[in-house]
This record gives C-alpha cells, sequence and structure tokens, in this order.
C-alpha cells in the first residue's frame, strides 16, 4: 500500500472525468431524449398528432440505437464524434457516444410515462380549447413528471455504466482506472475500491430520484 | 343554442371487426337557458353523441352547431377557439394531479393567456361559487369525489362560457355527492343563464335536473321532449323509462286499473269516482308519484278488492272523457 499517495490523486481524476462525462451526457440526454419522447409519444397512431411515417423512422433510430452494445456504438459513432468534438480521444469525445447511446434508453422511457397520462386528462384540456403543444405542456409533462424523474435516474444510473468502457477510446474514468491500476497490475483491492466508489455514486443518484420522484408523486 | 342536424357517427372497424354505427342520424335542438338531458343504455351512442357538441368526436355526417356558429364548417383554429366557450364536465372529474384545485381552475385561463392576476381572482370567485373557497391550496388526491367535481364544474365555468357539457358527472359519486352536484349544477345554470346538456344512464339524474330529455337507443333518438309533456303522454318510451309502470302479473289478483299521474290528471279524481260514488274498497298495488320538472307525475296500480263492479267500465269511460288516464288491466 505503500504507492497510494501515487495513486490517490489519479483515482481524484479519475473520479472527476467520470462525473464529468456522466454530467455533461446526463444533460444533453435529457435535453434531447425527453423532446424526442414526445415526438414518439405525439406522432403515434393513437397520438395528439398521428404522424405514421415520422412515427415509424423515429421508432426504427430508437431501436437501432437501443439495440446496438455500446462497445460498438462507441466505434461506430467516431466519425461523428471527429465532427463535433475534433477528436475521438478523451472525456470531452466520450460525451458524444455516451449522449447517442443514452438520448434513444429515455426517449423510451419518457415515452412510456407520457402514455401513461389517461387520456381523459388529455380530452380534458382539448375540451378547454388547448393547443397540441400546449396539451404536452401543461398536461403531459407536468402530469408525468414524477416517472419522467425515475425514468432520468435510470438513464443516469445506466451512463455511469456506459462511462466505465469510455477508457476503450481513452475518455478515462473510473472504468478506465480500475482497468489500468486494478486489472493490469493485479491490484484486486484498486479494482473493489473502484467499485465501491461507483457504487456510493449510484446510490447516491437512486436514492436522490427516487425520493424526488416520490415527493412529486405525494403532491 | 345546441343544433345537432342529422348527425351521423361511424367508427371503422379495425381488422376483421365490422365498422359500428355509434349514431346514426340523430336531431338536436337545446334552446338557450335549457337544461336538457340524454339518457339511453350503455352503448347507445351518449357518449359520442356529447362529444360531437365540441368536436373531440368529429361527425362522419351531418353539422353540429353551438350558439349560432357551425362548428362542423370552422376550421381548426377557430374550433379550439370556439370550444373554450364551452364548458365540460367529466364522469372521472379530469383534474390535473400536478395542480391545486385553484391552479386547475386557473388551468383553461392560461390557455388562453389570461395574466395571473386576472386569474386568481376568477379562481377564488369561482371557488367560492362551489363552495370550496377555503380548498383552493388542496391538490386533487385530498379532496373527495363530490369536491373534485366541484372543482371540475369551476374549471369548467372559468372561461366564461354560454354552455355547459356534462358527460356522466354524477356516475362516480355516492348518493350524497350526486344530490349535492346536481344541485350546483342546477344553481350555476339559474345563476349564470347557462344551457346544459347532460348524458347519464341514471334517469333518476334526469327527474332531479332536467327540463327536456331525449331517449337515445343504438345510435337513434326514440322519444324526447320537455319532461312535463313527455310524462302526460302514455306511449313514451322515455315517460315508460323515466317512470317505470308497476309490473300488474297474476301474482297480484284482482281487478286491476291503471293510472297515469299527471298534474292536471291527479289520481284523486279516479280515487274519488270508485270510493266516493262506487262505494268500491281500493288499495295501491304498485307505482310511484313523484314530483318532476315542477309537476306531479307518476303510474299507479290500484286494486279493487271489495265491491260491485257493475258499474266500473261506464265510470272510467265517463273519468276518462273528463280527462283522466285510467284504464283496466286485462284480466
Amino acid at each position: 500500500m505503500s504507492d497510494w499517495s501515487r495513486i490517490a490523486p489519479q483515482l481524484a481524476d479519475a473520479t472527476g472525468e467520470t462525473l464529468y462525462m456522466v454530467a455533461v451526457s446526463a444533460a444533453l440526454t435529457v435535453l434531447l431524449g425527453i423532446p424526442l419522447g414526445v415526438l414518439l409519444t405525439v406522432t403515434a397512431p393513437d397520438g395528439l398528432a398521428p404522424r405514421r411515417w415520422t412515427n415509424r423512422v423515429l421508432g426504427l433510430l430508437v431501436n437501432l440505437g437501443r439495440s446496438l452494445p455500446f462497445i460498438i456504438l462507441l466505434v461506430l459513432v467516431a466519425p461523428v464524434t471527429r465532427g463535433l468534438v475534433g477528436t475521438t480521444i478523451g472525456s470531452t469525445a466520450a460525451i458524444v457516444p455516451l449522449t447517442i447511446g443514452a438520448v434513444p434508453f429515455l426517449a423510451r422511457l419518457v415515452e412510456t410515462s407520457l402514455r401513461e397520462v389517461s387520456h381523459g386528462k388529455v380530452e380534458a384540456a382539448l375540451a378547454m380549447g388547448a393547443r397540441r403543444r400546449q396539451v404536452v405542456r401543461t398536461v403531459l409533462l407536468p402530469e408525468a413528471l414524477p416517472s419522467l424523474v425515475a425514468g432520468v435516474t435510470v438513464t443516469v444510473v445506466a451512463l455511469i455504466s456506459y462511462s466505465a468502457m469510455a477508457g476503450a477510446i481513452g475518455g478515462g474514468g473510473l472504468g478506465d482506472f480500475a482497468i489500468r491500476f486494478g486489472y493490469q497490475q493485479f491490484r484486486t483491492d484498486i479494482t473493489l475500491l473502484t467499485v465501491v466508489l461507483l457504487l456510493v455514486v449510484v446510490q447516491a443518484l437512486q436514492f436522490g430520484g427516487d425520493t424526488w420522484a416520490r415527493r412529486l408523486a405525494r403532491r | 343554442m345546441i343544433e345537432l342536424n342529422r348527425v351521423r357517427k361511424v367508427f371503422p372497424g379495425r381488422r376483421d371487426a365490422a365498422e359500428v354505427v355509434a349514431l346514426d342520424g340523430v336531431d338536436l335542438t337545446v334552446p338557450a337557458g335549457d337544461f336538457a338531458g340524454v339518457v339511453g343504455p350503455s352503448g347507445s351512442g351518449k357518449s359520442t353523441l356529447i362529444r360531437l357538441v365540441n368536436l373531440l368526436e368529429r361527425p362522419t355526417s351531418g353539422s353540429v352547431a353551438v350558439a349560432g356558429r357551425v362548428l362542423t364548417d370552422l376550421p381548426a383554429d377557430q374550433v379550439r377557439q370556439a370550444r373554450s366557450s364551452i364548458g365540460m364536465v367529466f364522469q372521472h372529474f379530469e383534474l390535473m394531479d400536478s395542480r391545486t384545485a385553484a391552479e386547475n381552475v386557473e388551468h383553461p385561463l392560461e390557455l388562453t393567456g389570461v395574466g395571473r392576476a386576472e386569474r386568481r381572482r376568477r379562481s377564488a370567485e369561482l371557488l367560492d361559487l362551489v363552495g370550496l373557497a377555503e380548498r383552493a391550496g388542496a391538490r386533487p388526491r385530498q379532496l373527495s369525489g363530490g369536491q373534485k367535481q366541484r372543482v371540475a364544474i369551476a374549471r369548467a365555468l372559468a372561461a366564461r362560457p354560454q354552455v355547459l357539457l356534462c358527460d356522466e358527472a354524477t356516475s362516480a359519486l355516492d348518493q350524497a355527492s350526486t344530490t349535492g352536484v346536481l344541485e350546483l349544477l342546477r344553481r350555476v345554470r339559474d345563476e349564470l343563464g347557462l344551457t346544459v346538456l347532460l348524458i347519464t344512464h341514471e334517469m333518476a339524474v334526469v327527474k332531479a335536473v332536467c327540463d327536456s330529455a331525449v331517449l337515445l337507443e343504438a345510435g337513434r333518438v326514440v322519444d324526447g321532449g320537455r319532461l312535463d309533456d313527455v310524462l302526460t303522454r302514455d306511449d313514451s318510451p322515455l315517460a315508460a323509462a323515466l317512470l317505470p309502470a308497476p309490473i300488474a302479473d297474476d301474482r297480484v289478483a284482482g281487478t286491476l286499473l291503471r293510472v297515469t299521474v299527471t298534474e292536471t290528471a291527479p289520481e284523486a279524481a279516479v280515487l274519488r269516482v270508485l270510493v266516493g260514488q262506487l262505494g268500491l274498497a281500493v288499495e295501491v298495488a304498485g307505482g310511484s308519484v313523484e314530483t318532476v320538472a315542477g309537476g306531479r307525475h307518476g303510474r299507479l296500480l290500484l286494486r279493487i278488492t271489495d265491491g260491485d263492479l257493475s258499474g266500473l267500465d261506464t265510470a272510467l269511460q265517463q273519468l276518462r272523457a273528463e280527462g283522466s288516464k285510467v284504464e283496466r288491466v286485462a284480466a
């Protein structure tokens, strides 16, 4: 254990990288995934604005994103990453595949949440003379909010697990750290420490998300 | 105020299922200020009919006019504007759980861009009108069914509509709440001069609040009119549904008479002749008399238990000639 002074700063860096990748990709995922989920819901055949082909194409894209193993996606979107970030290596570059991987995931969860809002409430708003976008803004999203918060929490937890693979493209983070120091140097204690750290982060997030969702639902 | 003209609504069949004709050429006119009911068994097309009035459902053919505007001819954005002057109340209230009672009442005003201060003022005024001023900050889950429906009524009135549509508004409520909500509907109609169209499968609701009603069966209007008028017609299926005739079968022995009681033909005249003139012993074998639309209406089954029946048929003829609705039940 004499090397702790050498490892500790690196562990801190790795934790910082993970939090950075997850935070930025989570923000982008929410920004893109919720509108996509709304689109999937409203363009559905029984939705507010049925658009058969739009719905099918979006559905196909979402399914494609969801069915690709993340490690494959990581490699596959490299040209996109280069176009957006300028490089395919590093934490910032990892944000692109992380976001692309998580958006379809969240979009489906959002779609499920919005579908659970009773048709009667939508009808009530339409009867008041609401525009379709007003129905989305004043009925679908606020009524589904507890369930949306739960969906975002699940997505962020998934992002943490995805981010552990970002080391494969030099993204750094705790996953990369565990492989380099724990696995390749046969330091099981370091691997376990990393696992515990990840667990703490996931637990904290899940607890926070659950509490928030419950508080919203109890309103 | 509300006028449906030759309205037909056909739902296309899915896959192998045949298409469903929900409404088959319905004409309906509700004059301004009227409290009108649509009754019928489930599946008769009532829910479709009320959804046609604000075009939540578009008719396959025929026209819908409200307050002089033919909604079926208007473009979508004008239909939306027209809807904001038609309030609607639902069986399951459909309040937003994410909003307080006051915020629910403000909801339609938000949609039309009414300012915050004005919304607050209006929701306070309306919650007061429905007797829930002190529950303004409560969430729907903290309210009873009857209270939720009161909030929903306040919400429906927020945009100052001329027309109020009630879709089975009391069907999810217990008896006490039903009475309260019906009284409220009647009161707001009187105070605000609304035109109300209410659909229900409960005859008691129609009897309690409606001025007029139509009976819907299998997508067609089979009977209708002003209640005080309908109830005086012996052959009216709506009257029979509102005031079911007592059953006269072989379990009730003796000579039986059917009497239709109306405001202008009370049973007193019949009893006076039977008991007073003919000296017969008469008892009530079944039936009921109620006050509906401000008048006494009912159907009675009388049984003659003792006495000389020889003068009966002549006396009944005489009574009918004088306006009483009485006839002997064939043995």
